[in-house]
């Protein structure tokens, strides 16, 4: 039997404001333990929450980049549970009234477009971080994290494969960061994922029975996880077995997931309106101001690339994938007027050392500046293109100008007509033979002594400049 | 007469005329401490050196400064729920027996900056749960009208202290009605108001949407004083206003005169003592002399305000009481073998029994089972309860009631207390669960000569009209001079 995937998402995003949700406490990432924190955040008796009308502004902003409607009403809830990274052991959430519900977002996934559902976004709090001492057999609660807005991303089950949902989550991140509402790096926590996975026979109507899986650290780790579970589903049903509505956890290591709880083993969070903060009314003025204030998302600036630039649609796929990528090359155009020069050394080299170096392109020291002028020094033939790769790297890992660069190494281009004739005459010396298979018609021969050229200048010969000595000696 | 007799506004008539220090009144009433505590017991902490001290400086200030403040150089007490930074802040619970907070509640610190003197903190029922100062783990507190007898509410410390002339007021929380019962039981004056009135900042509450912060005092002159200095707009409590309190109320300025009172038949039909109810017939013999006209009216949503009350209490204060997880402050058991130990034995350890039963109470109801048949419910009420009063306030500009359905004589020893604060819960938990203003004026005694207190609620921040009513029917009565004679030993 064939059968169908059923794949919903629940992403956590941290929200890039200044301050905390419900106090004015800083959210920087990484700072000391415990720094970053005040009686509110850290759950002390009499003190109560503020609303931080930003991290409300970031949610709706979020909502109307997701075709969202906005909601004119909407209140917090607490949800109880004890941990020790929940210092009043209950979270402010939002329960049945989010900020956005009934959006969508785009895809293209397996060459095809796709409609996916978002059915809602809440706003809520971050908990705290355990970190466990290693000399003391002790765990520690670190608060600096506790209270630092995070919208929930709900989506429909609307996603039929590990690819699709891979695609929607890189779509998704990318256009979180385009609104500039969070960084979404996995890594340090700020952007989180939850997968709901069930399989059905292909063309039954109902869902499967579900389970969610939780400890997703990377896109990866997201597509791994999905063709596990649904594969897993399948074999059970196959076997004639029922799936059980359950939590699983994925081990990214071993490359499978543990039940962590049924249904019945499942909390009871005992959701109800938070009694300390007033309901919130958002007005429809306020959301046009929001609305207006949303920059031009992925999928706009990807046509306008096209249109206005002339790239190839591939090109400006890739580049608008990243708002700094796309930033980038933006800027780099305005003082360099060939686009897709940029385009192809953005794909290339540079996005190579993003991923060979494994940072984050915001990290990348390279300026746009600092890269046109390295355009220019090979149009200009300073250099030529193959040692500007040399030279790109250096800037890519120094942050220094390719003039400095090229100085410093001597790196400068041959083209003086005079040395090169001197260098390519030894070169037509010391290899007879090629010469005698060129005369004899072998095209080959003639690419083999260009390089043995190259090869005595370092790369710094003129290339034009070398094929046109060449000929003119081996025509002799 | 005695200097710790005074009522604020007299003190501080003499304070401006340079006739009494603040030094003076902090000794006057550190003495009658010394002598009646060990009866009363209102304390738990008590600040007397650094009162001293403070008295000292702010006669200092007052010698130097002619627009002092009316509260400068008084000296209160303050419910041991109401955070005071660096003093010991209790909510009489183990759970917090060494607790110190690191800031000040926005109440207290407004009396503060007004150069009133701090004499401590008062006892209450741990967490503001129970019913007569019973659960505290301290100690209990005893009406100063009789030792045998204790206070009929939670409030003990706040309405004894003042009834016992130990602090010239006090404030504390009202979460259901424990201010206005107490001050009731004590022969004082109890005020709640309006929800959104008085910050709650630095106030640890068990129920968040229920209690407010209030004043106990002497008179309702008094009660209007403090509630202007402890009322308005904060920014660290988002359910304050804007509003400002009216003090278009002076002391000077009574208002009964063309005023509609209506009283609810449902309080009439309920259980009260014959003396209560004779007591509050004279009492609206008094309005109606004065110029009011009384009208029965129907409130058919009053006689399921208590159980809405006790589950909105229980659901909140489950949810509120979690953060006493052993971790990162309070009591913390020994021997721990694991995290869920820890959890299971600080919290069993550190809070007494009435507690426990409303977080079981509260996780009941707000189960996903029982959300819908008890708290949801008890939320529909709420909203019943609202429409009936704000119908009702369209024609009459006061309710009025009994504020408890028994005094705190020996005659009623046989009843059970806790019935009595049930019974009572009809005529105050209304007010809290709408977040109406309402207060305890004293309107009589029963025939033991114990305190009766009748109940006025008004519109929300209406407090000028309450107060209003209330001081042209002091003016005209003298139940509020008797003090209680404290000679039990």
């Amino acid at each position: 039997m064939k059968y169908e995937v059923v794949i919903g998402l629940e992403v956590h995003a941290e929200l890039s404001t200044k301050s905390k949700a419900f106090c004015s406490c800083s959210t920087t990432f990484g700072a000391d333990p415990n720094t970053q924190c005040c009686p509110v955040c850290i759950g002390m008796p009499g003190v109560l929450p503020i609303m931080n009308k930003k991290a409300l502004e970031y949610t709706i902003r979020a909502g109307l980049a997701l075709n969202c409607s906005i909601a004119k009403h909407t209140k917090w809830d607490r949800k109880n549970y004890f941990y020790p990274d929940l210092p009043r052991a209950c979270q402010i959430s939002q329960y049945d009234m989010p900020v956005c519900q009934k959006g969508y977002l785009d895809i293209v996934a397996d060459e095809k477009a796709k409609r996916i559902g978002i059915n809602r976004i809440h706003l809520e709090e971050d908990a705290g971080k355990l970190l466990h001492d290693p000399y003391m057999d002790h765990t520690l609660v670190d608060l600096n994290r506790s209270g630092v807005p995070l919208i929930e991303i709900v989506t429909e089950p609307d996603l039929r494969s590990a690819e699709e949902a891979k695609v929607f989550l890189e779509n998704l991140r990318t256009i979180l960061q385009y609104i500039d509402v969070s960084d979404c790096k996995m890594q340090e926590g700020s952007l989180r994922c939850d997968v709901n996975v069930s399989v059905r026979p292909e063309g039954q109507e109902e869902f499967g029975e579900r389970t969610e899986m939780k400890n997703l650290n990377s896109f990866r780790a997201v597509y791994r996880a999905i063709e596990y579970e649904a594969s897993r589903q399948i074999s059970i049903l196959e076997e004639g077995g029922k799936i059980l509505r359950e939590t699983r956890r994925w081990d990214d290591g071993l490359g499978r997931s543990f039940a962590m709880r049924t249904k019945e083993q499942a909390q009871d969070y005992r959701y109800f309106p938070e009694p300390d903060l007033p309901p919130v009314e958002i007005d429809d003025e306020w959301v046009e101001m929001i609305r207006k204030d949303i920059p031009e998302l992925p999928a706009q600036k990807q046509k306008r690339f096209v249109e206005e630039f002339g790239l190839p649609e591939y090109d400006a796929e890739i580049l608008t994938t990243s708002i700094d990528l796309a930033r980038f090359f933006e800027k780099c155009v305005e003082i360099y007027q060939n686009p897709k020069t940029v385009s192809n050394w953005l794909m290339g080299d540079f996005l190579r050392l993003v991923n060979e170096r494994n940072i984050e392109i915001s990290d990348v020291p390279v300026s746009p500046e600092n890269l046109a002028s390295l355009l220019r020094l090979i149009d200009s033939n300073v250099i030529s293109g193959s040692i500007a790769k040399t030279v790109f790297e250096d800037m890519f890992d120094t942050g220094r100008d390719p003039e400095t660069i090229v100085e410093q190494k001597g790196l400068k281009q041959i083209s003086d007509k005079d040395e090169l004739v001197q260098i390519i005459r030894k070169v037509i010396e010391d290899n007879p033979k090629s010469v005698e298979d060129y005369k004899k018609g072998k095209k080959k021969a003639m690419g083999f002594l260009v390089g043995q050229t190259m090869k005595a200048t370092k790369g710094r010969a003129n290339p034009q400049l070398v094929n046109t000595i060449l000929l003119e000696e081996l025509d002799k | 007469m005695e200097a710790y007799k005074l009522t604020v506004h007299e003190a501080a008539d003499l304070i401006k005329k340079k006739r009494v220090t603040s030094y003076e009144l902090t000794q006057a009433v550190l003495n009658r401490i010394e002598q009646v505590e060990q009866d009363v017991k209102a304390f738990i902490t008590l600040t007397d050196s650094s009162a001293l001290e403070e008295a000292q400086n702010t006669d200092a200030l007052i010698n130097q400064d002619e627009n002092i403040s009316d509260i400068a150089g008084i000296p209160f007490g303050l419910e041991d729920n109401i955070c005071t930074a660096g003093i010991k802040t209790t909510c009489a619970s183990k759970m917090l027996e060494n607790f110190v907070p690191q800031y000040e509640a926005a109440v207290s610190g407004k009396l503060r900056e007004s150069k009133g003197i701090l004499l401590g903190k008062l006892n209450m029922d741990e967490f503001s749960l129970g019913v007569a100062t019973e659960t505290s783990y301290f100690h209990k507190s005893r009406n100063p009208w009789d030792i045998n007898r204790d206070i009929g509410s939670f409030c003990g410390g706040a309405a004894a202290s003042v009834a016992a002339d130990e602090v010239f007021y006090s404030l504390a929380a009202d979460t259901g009605g424990s201010l206005r019962r107490s001050a009731a039981l004590c022969g004082v004056v109890g005020l709640k108001p309006s929800y959104g009135m008085v910050s709650r900042y630095g106030v640890i509450l068990s129920a968040s949407s229920l209690a407010q912060v209030g004043v106990i005092a002497k008179d309702v002159r008094d009660c209007a004083i403090i509630l202007k200095a402890i009322s308005g707009h904060d920014v660290r409590d988002p359910m304050t206003v804007q509003t400002n309190f009216n003090d278009g109320m002076t002391a000077d300025e009574p208002g009964i005169k063309g005023m509609r009172i209506g009283i609810p038949r449902e309080y009439l039909d309920s259980y009260m003592d014959e003396h209560v109810a004779e007591a509050v017939r004279n009492a609206l013999k008094v309005f109606e002399d004065l110029g009011a006209t009384i009208e029965e009216i129907s409130l058919p949503g009053v006689v399921y305000a208590p159980a809405a009350y006790s589950i909105i209490l229980s659901a909140e204060a489950s949810s509120n009481l979690g953060r006493y997880d052993g971790i990162k402050f309070g009591y913390k058991a020994e021997g721990l073998q694991d995290l869920d130990e820890m959890y299971k034995k600080s919290r069993s350890q550190g809070f007494g029994d009435q507690v426990k039963l409303r977080i079981m109470l509260g996780n009941h109801v707000l189960s996903a089972d029982n959300y819908e048949r008890y708290y949801l419910k008890a939320l529909k009420t709420r909203t019943i309860i609202k429409q009936e009063f704000e119908k009702a306030f369209e024609k009459y500009d006061i309710i009025i009631s009994p504020t408890c359905a028994a005094t705190g004589s020996k005659s009623n020893q046989n009843d059970d207390e806790s019935l009595n604060a049930f019974l009572t819960d009809i005529y105050t938990a209304p007010a809290s669960v709408i977040g109406l203003p309402a207060m305890s004026i004293p309107c009589g005694f029963d025939n033991n000569g114990f305190p009766i207190g009748i109940q006025l609620i008004g519109r929300s921040f209406e407090e000028g009209t309450l107060l209003k009513a209330a001081l042209g029917f002091e003016q005209n009565t003298d139940y509020h001079i008797k003090r209680p004679v404290i000679n039990w030993r």
